[in-house]
């Protein structure tokens, strides 16, 4: 590997990792208040293993010469993360210890399964990734994903299904998240060079797929498609961030900040 | 010189299956499938395992009891562990011993293939009844899902098939 593609593998790790960190500190800020007890163990457990998965993502950025895997995910600023904007963002008004939580389930189901979606793609599409250990630990990650998409398709489903508030709060969502969408199949600003160097197919292809795929789950459950993937708020792989990741990042590092040398 | 390596392989074996999955002591992580290999060299012995779920806490806590096992063998100066990405851990690993294992437990074992229409043959680790409600894919950990028998009326856990066919 020459070290252009070593940059592009880097970039690329970087934003997987930071993707499924920033999920995952979202999905754990809704621990005790999902819908009920039984979501909560599985949302949790989801949560956990995406979690993992950032985790070995972060490893492989070590064992490249990146520097401390649990550095890589506390330590670094808002302006060198490389997540989608999408999934930054707060789960709702309120906090979960400050003040009352008032989180948007609607939004939660549909950033998640749209999430897994795209993820599913791009795992799909790492299997053949040209750099041997992420196109195996693709193969791993897929075979868990596959519970967590099943998950949120269920959820998916059936509160559209349910007519009503329901199907009018997921249609707003669905409004909301569409937005952005865009940012989580993008490979940002080398996205040409992380191509080229064949760690995964190039992003036309990736969003063809999503496409096809989301226009069948639209047809069936009669939504309107709402056209091309959009990123208004910029792109979170070229650093564009809200103001919301720093708040995340304050907190889901707070104790790993007040000794960095502790071991975990 | 030859002769004392594989008699310290033997031994280090002997001592792996002595580490319990953290939460379940009726099955060892080689009745898991989580030991791809053990390599010796001089006094140092090297063990390479499979990570069942990515982000299982159990991974830390079997690594360190992996050290302490391996490390009461006498010739046994240095212990390396560590967990490797390929091959891929599925559920089909887990020996018959294991699956033997598990029931004793109270968890069914994974069920060895997905059928047709999506669902899980698992049978009640209580009654052997195959009649089940899957009232959570998600259970106490990742690698468990949670079951309710409708013969005997007992919920029950069940490992989750893990495959890369799917």
């Amino acid at each position: 590997m020459n070290e252009e593609e070593k940059k592009a593998l880097v970039e690329l790790l970087y934003q997987l990792a930071d993707d499924d960190l920033l999920v995952s500190y979202r999905g754990s800020e809704w621990l005790g208040l999902v819908p009920h007890i039984e979501e909560d163990v599985a949302y949790s457990s989801i949560t956990q293993n995406t979690m993992g998965h950032a985790a070995i993502f972060y490893q492989i950025l070590e064992e490249l010469g990146e520097g401390n895997a649990d550095h890589l995910a506390h330590a670094r600023p808002a302006t060198e993360r490389k997540n989608a904007i999408l999934l930054e963002d707060v789960n709702g008004p309120g906090h979960w210890l400050y003040n009352e939580p008032r989180y948007d389930w609607a939004f939660t189901v549909v950033r998640n399964y749209f999430y897994e979606i795209t993820k599913k793609i791009k795992i799909d599409s790492l299997t053949k990734s040209k750099y041997e250990p992420l196109a195996q630990v693709a193969v791993k990650i897929n075979t868990e994903t596959l519970y967590h998409l099943m998950h949120w398709r269920t959820w998916f489903y059936q509160l559209i299904n349910a007519e009503g508030e329901a199907r009018n709060r997921m249609e707003q969502a669905i409004e909301k998240v569409w937005k952005d969408l865009g940012g989580l199949l993008s490979l940002g600003p080398n996205r040409e060079g992380i191509v080229a160097a064949g760690l995964i197919e190039s992003e036309d292809v990736l969003k063809e797929r999503f496409n096809s795929e989301i226009k069948e789950v639209f047809n069936t459950l009669n939504l309107d498609f709402h056209g091309e993937l959009k990123m208004e708020r910029g792109d979170g792989r070229a650093g564009v961030h809200t103001d919301d990741l720093a708040e995340a990042l304050a907190s889901l590092s707070e104790v790993y900040n007040l000794n960095p040398t502790v071991p975990w | 010189m030859e002769a004392s390596h594989s008699l310290i392989e033997t031994e280090a074996w002997r001592q792996l299956d002595t580490v319990c999955d953290p939460e379940i002591d009726t099955v060892t992580i080689i009745d898991l499938g989580m030991v791809d290999k053990v390599l010796v060299s001089d006094n140092k012995v090297s063990v390479d395992l499979l990570p069942t779920f990515l982000g299982c806490p159990a991974l830390g806590i079997i690594k360190e009891n992996v050290i302490k096992a391996i490390k009461l063998i006498d010739e046994v100066k240095e212990v390396e562990v560590n967990y490797i990405k390929n091959p891929p851990w599925t559920s089909d690993r887990i020996t018959s011993k294991g699956r033997e294992g598990l029931k004793v437990y109270g968890i069914a074992p994974p069920p060895l293939k997905l059928e047709n229409d999506g669902t899980w043959k698992v049978e009640c680790p209580y009654c052997g009844s195959p009649y089940h409600s899957v009232e959570n894919i998600f259970g106490p950990s990742a690698c468990r899902s949670i079951l309710y028998c409708k013969n005997c009326k007992n919920p029950y856990e069940a490992m989750k098939p893990i495959s890369t066919m799917n």
